[in-house]
């Protein structure tokens, strides 16, 4: 079985050409997904309209922009994701994020941060609503009925009438439904939180190795597609790549060496069960490193193949997305 | 040398000026009708693109309407896509300055700003109610009469914070307590450009004070020039030249090979936009009832109109009759007079094709409006989507062109710069 491979980009440039630069590159290289990190407290660019810059110059590689819930409207947050959707011709994510940081807060002026449990309880809402939303128009809404002059069915619309703690939405989308009907939803899962109470289909893991890999790959739900996230340096020769990496520290496993001890690396934790890889490039020539030199050796070794799926439910193997209203309306 | 004309091109939108029964006419929502029509607009060396905005679908008597086109794509979202395939042309997008916060939406504009090369504008509008505040977290938290505090504040905190070229803010106002570092540097226009699009005095002055161009409605000749004057005429109390605010009309045209043939093709464009179903929703827009029972074939109804300003029967789009008794009379007595049915009515007095005739017919009237003073440019609405300006570009721009009163080639970077704006 061949393994999923996501970059995770977190870059603060300004300028387009370098996004279109590295977009590109994981598009010709076949890569399955681009995440864009973003936060209100860095300087950086806005990841939706980053994504959104690049989908038309792009024809394979997944967009999964960052999307903050604390301080945001789920109803913007909603028709924004439909629309990278809509703009990709179905190649949208969104990487689920939470802020606890006062200075976010303030930035921003709503009120004072929430402590986790809250914030994950806004969050589960705010997915809930984005994905309400998202079904509010089933696929066969656009009717163009000259006969009674009607545009639309408008029993085929429907309102979400979410009430919660924090917000209530009331819907329907002003968007479309998205190509993909749901696009993927993915989050970092270092809180028990965002595993107990976010309805996503992708995990970002932080497993040291095969061993963890498998651990948290056998707590997670079947149903559930999990990536391994991995800092990488990546060089022609290991000791450049060691002294590369330096005293790097992160959350997630740092490697550093040459692609094809990483293609050993990935043949080692292939077995733990996890769907992929989401590496993080240590610098922007490691991206090139990836796409130039690791992927082709892994598609040597059978670990990695091109997927030849349109939407990016499908390549990650995602079920066709069922619309709730319509399958209600059914019932 | 004669005023220069500025052009932008309106995606059509979500009324019945979008004709969708026409067979040519394509989707509202794939990215290829975004595409074909800033393509279109920049070959033409339009100045803007332009998108409008609603945060509900459209309701009228409690349902959602469903005569027109529905639905359209985030604003911002569209833009930053359509920054891939052009290269000049302005980006416009409405953005309501009820249902968004300042440093999230100054962060999105400054990377739009960015990631276009200087091509950003933002169309400042307000809600006309609390209709929209039912999809928002604060639901419809907004008085009516402070619709424009929050605006004219919302604006200012952006430009200081546009100002900081990615340093430290403060903004205290009656609307915002915001504190801390914004994380975008200078972007190429320094300030995107600020369009507005209400027509009150308090929108106008709103205008007269903040805005590089407003988006009106007055495209009649004399009531154009009459509402040019008096935003003009505001302008020196903020210590602002006469041309340092620009009047963009939508209009929309019709061309044809002869005046005639123009005027024929305009009459059946009117039929295709009044279907017998819109004749009555529009005839309820202003009656503010239900007249469902009535014959689009038939004459008026004899009841009044009802008064009720809180209480319209049509909700998610701006308010258009001042005074409902008075345009009802009129309508009655040139039916009468003409003995016209709803429906021809209706064609008669909801349409703004002001511009129909020859090519060349449609360059002098667009002229003529510019020179005298009725507008500064045109934001061209068109009933196709997304072909609908492919013969303006190719028969009008070019006579434009030769008359010297519209660019051959872009002259600056940004559309700032495009527009003649410091
Ligand atoms: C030409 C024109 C275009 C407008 N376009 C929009 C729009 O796209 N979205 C929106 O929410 N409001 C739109 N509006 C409504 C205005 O922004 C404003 O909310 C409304 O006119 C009420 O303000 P006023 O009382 O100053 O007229 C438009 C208004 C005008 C005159």
């Amino acid at each position: 079985m061949t393994l999923r491979f996501a970059i995770a980009l977190n870059g603060a440039s300004f300028e387009a050409a370098d996004w279109i630069s590295a977009a590109r590159q994981a598009d010709e290289a076949r890569l399955d997904f681009l995440t864009f990190d973003d936060s209100f407290g860095r300087s950086g660019p806005d990841a939706v309209l980053v994504a959104s810059r690049v989908a038309p110059l792009t024809r394979h590689v997944g967009l999964v922009p960052v999307a903050t819930t604390t301080h945001t409207e789920p109803f913007h947050l909603s028709t924004a994701l439909a629309t990278l959707d809509h703009v990709s011709r179905g190649r949208a994510g969104w990487q689920v994020r939470v802020s606890a940081d006062p200075a976010e807060a303030r930035l921003l002026g709503r009120r004072a941060p929430l402590d986790f449990d809250e914030l994950f309880a806004e969050a589960s809402d705010a997915v809930e609503v984005v994905r309400r939303l998202w079904d509010s128009w089933q696929d066969d809404a656009i009717i163009k009925d000259v006969a009674t002059g009607r545009f639309i069915d408008r029993d085929r619309l429907h309102y979400i009438d979410f009430a919660g703690a924090y917000f209530s939405v009331k819907g329907p989308s002003i968007v479309p439904r998205p190509p993909q009907g749901q696009p993927v939803i993915a989050a970092l899962t270092h809180q028990p939180q965002a595993r107990e109470r976010l309805d996503v289909d992708v995990y970002f893991v932080t497993p040291a190795d095969v061993d963890s890999a498998a651990k948290i790959v056998r707590q997670l739900p079947a149903a559930k597609k999990v990536f391994a996230d991995l800092m990488v340096y990546l060089d022609a020769d290991q000791e450049t790549a060691i002294r590369r990496r330096a005293a790097t520290t992160s959350d997630a496993a740092v490697f550093a060496g040459t692609p094809a001890q990483l293609a050993d690396l990935v043949a080692g934790w292939q077995p733990s069960g996890i769907a992929g890889f989401r590496l993080r490039p240590g610098s922007p020539a490691d991206l090139t490193t990836i796409t130039r030199d690791l992927l082709p050796e892994l598609r040597r070794r059978g670990l990695f193949e091109p997927s030849s799926a349109t939407t990016l439910r499908e390549r990650l193997g995602l079920p066709a997305a069922v619309n709730r209203y319509q399958e209600a309306a059914r019932a | 040398m004669p005023k220069q004309i500025i052009l932008a091109a309106h995606f059509p939108g979500v009324n019945n000026t979008t004709v969708w029964s026409d067979p040519r006419s394509g989707s509202q929502i794939d990215f290829a009708s975004f595409e074909h029509l800033a393509r279109t607009a920049e070959r033409g060396k339009f100045d803007f693109f332009f998108l409008a905005e609603g945060l509900r679908l459209r309701e009228q008597r409690g349902l959602i309407h469903d005569l027109d086109v529905v639905g359209r794509p985030d604003t911002l979202t569209v833009l930053a896509a359509l920054a891939a395939v052009t290269e000049h042309l302005g980006l416009a997008g409405t953005l309501n300055a009820t249902y968004h916060e300042p440093y999230e939406l100054a962060r999105q504009l400054a990377t739009l700003d960015h990631l276009s090369g200087g091509r950003a504008a933002w169309n400042v509008v307000t809600s006309p109610g609390a209709f929209f505040g039912e999809n928002f977290r604060r639901g419809g938290f907004l008085d009516h009469a402070d619709r424009y505090v929050r605006a004219g504040e919302f604006i200012k905190a952006a430009r200081t914070l546009w100002d900081t070229d990615g340093g430290d803010f403060h903004i205290r106002s009656s609307q915002f307590d915001i504190e801390g570092r914004f994380g975008v540097p200078r972007s190429p226009q320094g300030h995107p450009v600020i369009l507005q699009a209400g027509d009150s005095d308090g929108g106008r002055e709103l205008a007269a004070e903040h805005s590089d161009a407003i988006f009106s409605r007055h495209h009649q000749l004399a009531d154009a020039q009459e509402f040019y004057r008096d935003v003009k005429d505001r302008l020196a109390r903020y210590g602002r030249t006469r041309d340092s605010l620009k009047i963009i009309p939508g209009v929309s045209y019709v061309l044809g090979d002869s005046d005639a043939d123009a005027q024929e093709k305009a009459q059946h464009i009117r039929r295709q936009q009044v279907s017998p179903q819109t004749a009555i929703l529009l005839l309820e827009q202003l009656w503010n009832r239900d007249l469902s029972a009535y014959d689009p074939e038939g004459p008026l109804p004899e009841i009044d109109p009802l008064v009720d300003e809180d209480d319209t029967i049509i909700k998610g789009r701006a308010g258009m009759y001042p005074d409902r008794l008075k345009t009802a009379n009129e309508w009655r007595a040139r039916a009468e007079q003409k003995n016209l049915s709803i429906r021809d009515l209706i064609i008669e007095v909801t349409g703004r094709q002001n511009f129909i005739g020859t090519p060349d017919r449609v360059a002098s009237l667009l002229n003529e409006y510019v020179q005298t003073d009725a507008c500064d440019g045109f934001i061209l609405v068109s009933h196709l989507t997304p072909t609908g300006l492919d013969d303006f570009v190719d028969q009008v721009v070019p006579l434009l062109q030769e008359r010297g009163v519209f660019r051959t080639e872009y002259q600056a970077d940004t559309l700032r710069g495009n527009l003649g704006l410091a």
